[in-house]
């Protein structure tokens, strides 16, 4: 192996471990499609995909085969490049958030250590909210350059919710910020290792700010699926069943792409979810170096897990809110709700951290 | 090393661009796009100075720059749907009617 | 491990910095108010990241964040609703156009000479790097500057007031 400098081997574990988690992602978006459908059939009586291979498990192989197949309909007068633009945008911008995640310890190779996160931020958290707040205008954009009535209502609709919920979601994190003490994504999974100890006696409760931070998990739980537009808020995309939502005029892979983009948000939601209040990968760890390395992964990848069955789980089974029912819910319920929780959060920690 | 009269002249570019535009321009959201780019070149000048002083204070001041121009951006805005309702063009020529 | 930002990314300025130009000509330059506020966006990007190599983190996140993600949303948003299509031709005279470029031109290099005159380039070295994370911003924004801080917020609140008065349907 020839020598490297410094600077172009950090460049090429960093590209190992882009190639790697895109890689990952793409496999975990195709496999959540059929998790879903088999969910949701499973609780409306029903078998899922079996055809398809053994129980269905190659069904999204047979999905991707059929959008790229699929005849690419485009329609008259549509603004050419926003129209392209769009569904390229939700795509990229729903990768780009996995950029800061940290799924699990880090290792020692050679000397070098290497953490299974692409890239550690000081500011990671305001990454994530930003790259979301971007995340807005691919849904705007497709709405408005379909050129159609349908999809504008729908596409403003849609986006409309999704900065509303984004301002509780914001809020709802406060409190966790403000007993980690840092933005970094990795800090504040490290600040939650150990157990409780209340006054000095250890209780064997994990020391997750699940356990002093319901509310604000509560808050935090509800904005994130209404920001990603999934039942019981998705009535912006529920009316695509009925006339049009902001993909309407969308076909083949670019509406794969909005459907995968949507994939991809649920997942860094509910990645988000696990770091910030379940204490990420921290879980038993026992047995010899390689199982020490790789259990916190998989810790991680089980209580993400558990986020996705719960929001399919939720597809099954809750009707949807109406679209004025949706928005005062966000801004006249939750968003008060999430401010109390910062004001009790903050009282809280100044008199347990004053002399 | 980035000497500060690059990241100057950036920001100098960047503000005639937008003041050009916000002479030029007849669509009044343009005019006020044009507004929000020069207060975005101003923005990088305080930034660029705060970098080469060592003083936060103009990254405090660029921080309360953005704040400032989300305010008047939404009152702006409302300006210009209230005129719109009213005029029914998003013209600046078409708003002529106190002239001579 | 933080990378010296001296050392390999400046460059990254230049690039982002022509990114920048070439995205306001753009906003100036587009016929579609909508193609203006995509490429406004594009400023507002590239401004950001000009910022991270200038050290301001926090402040190129909550660019990118409020500028970016919150203002321009309200933008293309009012741009739609009042559905804004081409513009028309101007009915000024043509000669305050044929004459108006080059005047900018004049002004802009003229400009360019003073900064270059006032901040010759081998005379200016970066002060020390300070830490400009959230925790210092905080620190400087809640003892300093609590008064702005306050004032700031009586603002966005009267702003919200007068936006949603000036923009309702009926009195």
């Amino acid at each position: 192996m020839a020598t490297f400098s410094d600077t172009g081997l950090l460049l090429l574990i960093t590209l190992i471990k882009i190639a790697v988690v895109v890689f990952v992602m793409l496999t975990a978006i195709a496999y959540l499609t059929w998790l879903e459908r088999k969910v949701v059939a499973h609780i409306q009586s029903r078998w899922g995909p079996y055809l398809v291979g053994y129980s269905g498990l190659m069904q999204p192989v047979a999905d991707g085969l059929k959008f790229i197949l699929k005849e690419d309909i485009v329609p008259l007068e549509v603004d050419t490049i926003v129209y392209w633009l769009a569904p390229f945008l939700a795509l990229t911008l729903a990768f780009l958030s996995i950029a800061v995640i940290p799924f699990g310890e880090s290792f020692t190779i050679h000397g070098r250590t290497i953490s299974f996160q692409i890239t550690d931020l000081n500011v990671g958290l305001l990454f994530v909210f930003a790259v979301t707040s971007l995340g807005v205008y691919s849904v705007a954009l497709a709405g408005w350059s379909s050129n159609s009535k349908y999809p504008l209502l729908g596409g403003l609709r849609s986006s409309a919710q999704m900065i509303s919920y984004e301002l509780s979601l914001g809020l709802a994190v406060v409190g966790v910020l403000m007993m980690a003490g840092t933005l970094s994504l990795r800090g504040i999974v490290d600040s939650q290792s150990g157990f409780w100890h209340i006054a000095g006696v250890n209780t064997f409760l994990p020391h997750w700010n699940i356990f002093v931070q319901p509310v604000g998990f509560l808050v935090y739980f509800t904005a994130a699926i209404a920001d990603t537009n999934r039942v019981p808020f998705d009535l912006p995309e529920g009316e695509s069943e009925l006339v049009g939502g902001y993909h309407t005029e969308y076909s083949s892979m670019k509406f794969a792409m909005f459907f995968m983009s949507e994939y991809a948000n649920m997942i860094t939601v509910s990645c988000l979810a696990t770091i910030l209040f379940f204490g990420g990968w921290h879980g038993p760890v026992f047995g010899p170096y390689v199982l020490r390395v790789l259990l916190p992964v998989f810790w991680f990848c089980f209580k993400l897990f558990c986020f996705l069955f719960f929001y399919i789980w939720m597809r099954g089974t809750l009707p949807r809110f109406r679209y004025d029912q949706l928005m005062a819910f966000g801004w006249k319920f939750l968003l008060p709700l999430g401010l109390l929780n910062v004001l009790a959060t903050s009282f809280v920690v100044a008199w347990i951290s004053s002399p | 090393m980035l000497p500060l009269s690059h990241v100057l002249a950036l920001s100098v570019t960047l503000f005639v661009i937008g003041a050009a535009g916000f002479v030029f321009r007849k669509n009044i959201i343009t005019v006020f796009m044009c507004i929000e780019l020069m207060l975005n070149a101003v923005n990088l000048a305080f930034i660029g100075f705060s970098r080469y002083l060592g003083n936060l204070d103009g990254q405090l001041f660029a921080f309360f720059v953005i704040v400032v121009a989300a305010a008047e951006a939404a009152v702006g805005l409302a300006i210009i749907i209230a005129l719109y309702r009213n005029r029914d063009s998003l013209n600046i020529e078409d708003l002529d009617s106190m002239k001579l | 491990m933080p990378v010296r930002i001296e050392t390999n990314l400046v460059p990254l300025f230049y690039i982002f910095g022509a990114l920048a130009v070439v995205a306001a000509l753009s906003v100036v330059a587009q016929r579609m108010p909508v193609h203006s506020a995509l490429s406004l966006i594009v400023v507002l990007c590239s401004l950001a990241v000009v910022y991270l190599l200038l050290g301001a983190e926090f402040i190129a996140v909550i660019q990118v964040i409020v500028y970016a993600g919150a203002i321009m949303v309200l933008f293309v948003f009012v741009i739609m609703l009042l559905n804004a299509g081409r513009e028309t031709p101007s009915h000024r005279s043509r000669m305050a156009r044929w004459l108006g470029a080059p005047l900018v031109a004049a002004f802009l290099l003229e400009v360019l000479l003073a900064i270059w005159k006032q901040f010759p380039a081998g005379a200016s070295h970066p002060a020390a790097a300070v830490d400009a994370g959230p925790a210092a911003i905080g620190h400087l924004l809640f003892r300093n500057y609590v008064l702005p801080f306050e004032v700031t917020s009586i603002l966005i609140l009267v702003a919200i007031l007068g936006a949603a008065v000036l923009a309702k349907k009926e009195f």
